[in-house]
């Protein structure tokens, strides 16, 4: 009988791990591709080792696409930030105002990115979006949002801005319910302002929650794909061609499997760096926060 | 002093009010641009005859792209992914709430970790595998890669319910004489079927939004509606007013879901971030 409880959660588990390894499966044959030269042009691939590695690190459009991806990332993650933590503590006040705009909060979330960057793109059309059509009072009425480098990755950003906003709030709203009252209590009896209450109490305190969110939206952000896929298409130029963009357009539209493929397991690489680091400093950030509770 | 801090409340609802009309306004101007007729797209701004045949055209198929198939395939590959997530996912995430054993914090990350990779790396192998064993553009395919989504999603939230539960009732049953089976399926799974709605309905949200999937995957017979809703961009006149219905239509679903269940909604999410 012993054995049989012993092995009891290992057999629950399995029918999921069976699921996870039908996708191992194909990681582990893409990592094994990148070490062909299988492309559409060379069905018959031969072995090349880590070339197609060597190339894409020689190559000068994967430093472009690198940049364009941490420019998209850092901003994207930045500004939701910001404005998710803002929104959080406006909604947090709870005034009549606040708790029904708070029940709408998630419906940008609940769009498809990809459907999110059509509505965009069509408000961004320069000649005939609404955008331009409400900013023309003001004498700008024709800017080439998406058809400018900058204006690209800027607009861009924005999509992901106006997704993503709600879930960083969401979080962060989440933990400014949970933190302990009697700290800002005993604030308020010592007579401290606003300001004061919320560098030293509420921020490191909500610190950990926004992390975790900053950790999330970074993470999402260096692999972004459906965003610029529908908004921009890697355009102008390759100013918004973002590591994903870079793999699809090398393995499906010039059909380079191999190479498209080694771009993507060098992005996923910098994806897991990137959560090691986080991860290990949002422990660090945790400890500290308790210590403040 | 109570007259500037009734300012300041007014400028903070104010701050408030100017997030949500950025938050709102590009879904209410979509509603506004499907409801233009064609002839109208490029003229008046805010003053038109507003007609339904927008909607008409994409649910009926006249521009040689069948929408509404496409919204079926959504929900036969949406259910079924959170079907067959649901079916391996619950023991799994129950036997990992309850019992610590070799290794089990490890596969819970490695299960997480795949809302880490870059969906494009298991992608391209997986279309040259689907050509070959015959999955390429077929429900099957879509159900088995959309697991990527919702598999890790049910697991760990649901992981979260679980430890919740005490084990004393569960105990309480075993010594009433139920097995470990009627005591997991009377007792633990009825206590956490709130938990299994919302988890349910928003994996089938993830599912269906995602695009990368469809888009590689499929061609036209198991194509989704995100992928579809981009094929009326195409074309030498764009046609905005059909864009706008057809964005709309596909984004029902999981709005409607969203307003329902908002409030388990916003549980689940911050669940499945803060407790991992």
């Amino acid at each position: 009988m012993g054995w049989r409880l012993a092995l009891r959660p290992y057999v629950l588990i399995v029918p999921a791990l069976l699921l996870t390894c039908g996708i191992l499966y194909p990681f582990g044959l893409g990592l094994y591709y990148t070490l062909f030269d299988f492309s559409a042009s060379k069905p018959q691939p031969d072995m090349v080792r880590f070339e197609n590695y060597e190339t894409v690190f020689t190559q000068e459009a994967f430093w472009n696409s690198a940049w364009v991806t941490v420019l998209y990332a850092v901003g994207a993650a930045a500004v939701e930030t910001v404005l998710g933590v803002a929104v959080a503590l406006l909604l947090h006040r709870s005034t009549i105002v606040g708790r029904v705009l708070e029940k709408i909060l998630i419906l940008p979330l609940m769009i498809a990115p990809v459907i999110a960057a059509i509505i965009w793109k069509l408000m961004l059309q320069p000649s005939v979006g609404v955008i331009n059509y409400l900013l023309k009072p003001f004498g700008l009425g024709g800017v080439q949002w998406t058809d400018t480098p900058t204006g690209a990755l800027l607009s861009s950003i924005a999509v992901d801005v106006w997704v993503y906003t709600p879930f960083v709030a969401i979080l962060a709203l989440a933990g400014l319910r949970s933190l302990p009252t009697s700290p800002f209590e005993a604030a308020a009896v010592d007579g401290a302002g606003w300001w004061y209450t919320f560098r030293r109490l509420t921020l490191p305190m909500l610190w950990p929650y926004v992390l975790v969110a900053v950790i999330f939206r970074f993470m999402d952000s260096l692999k972004v794909f459906d965003i610029i896929y529908a908004l921009t298409e890697g355009g102008p130029g390759d100013s918004t061609v973002v590591l994903q963009i870079r793999a699809y357009l090398e393995a499906i539209r010039f059909q380079r499997y191999s190479f498209g493929i080694s771009y993507t397991i060098v992005l996923w690489a910098v994806v897991y760096l990137a959560a090691m680091v986080l991860v290990k400093h949002l422990g660090k950030i945790q400890r500290k926060a308790a210590e403040v509770k | 002093m109570t007259i500037k801090k009734r300012l300041l409340g007014w400028l903070a609802d104010a701050a408030l009010i100017l997030y949500f009309v950025f938050a709102l306004f590009p879904i209410a101007w979509m509603v506004i641009l499907s409801l233009k007729p064609t002839n109208e797209l490029f003229s008046t701004y805010f003053s038109f005859s507003p007609t339904l045949d927008g909607y008409r055209t994409v649910l009926g198929d006249s521009e040689g792209i069948p929408f509404v198939r496409f919204f079926v395939n959504s929900l036969v590959v949406s259910l079924g992914a959170v079907a067959l997530s649901l079916l391996v996912g619950l023991p799994a995430a129950y036997a990992s709430a309850r019992w610590r054993f070799k290794g089990s914090e490890n596969l819970m990350f490695t299960l997480l970790s795949f809302r880490f990779a870059p969906e494009l790396t298991v992608i391209i192998p997986l279309f040259v595998l689907y050509q070959k064993l015959g999955l390429f553009d077929t429900y099957v395919g879509m159900v088995w890669v959309l697991q990527l989504v919702t598999l890790p999603l049910i697991v760990w939230i649901m992981r979260s319910y679980f430890a919740d539960l005490t084990p004393e009732l569960e105990q309480a049953a075993l010594l009433d004489g139920y097995s470990r089976k009627q005591a997991f399926f009377k007792v633990a799974i009825p206590l956490v079927k709130p938990g299994i709605a919302a988890v349910s309905l928003l994996a089938f949200i993830f599912a269906w939004n995602n695009f990368v999937f469809p888009l590689i995957l499929t061609s036209n017979e198991a194509q989704t509606v995100t992928v579809g809703a981009l094929s009326f961009l195409g074309g030498d006149r764009p046609k905005y007013n059909l864009t706008a219905a057809a964005a709309l239509v596909s984004v029902v679903p999981p709005l409607l879901l969203a307003l329902t269940i908002q409030r388990y909604l916003v549980r689940g999410l911050s669940f499945g971030a803060v407790k991992s």
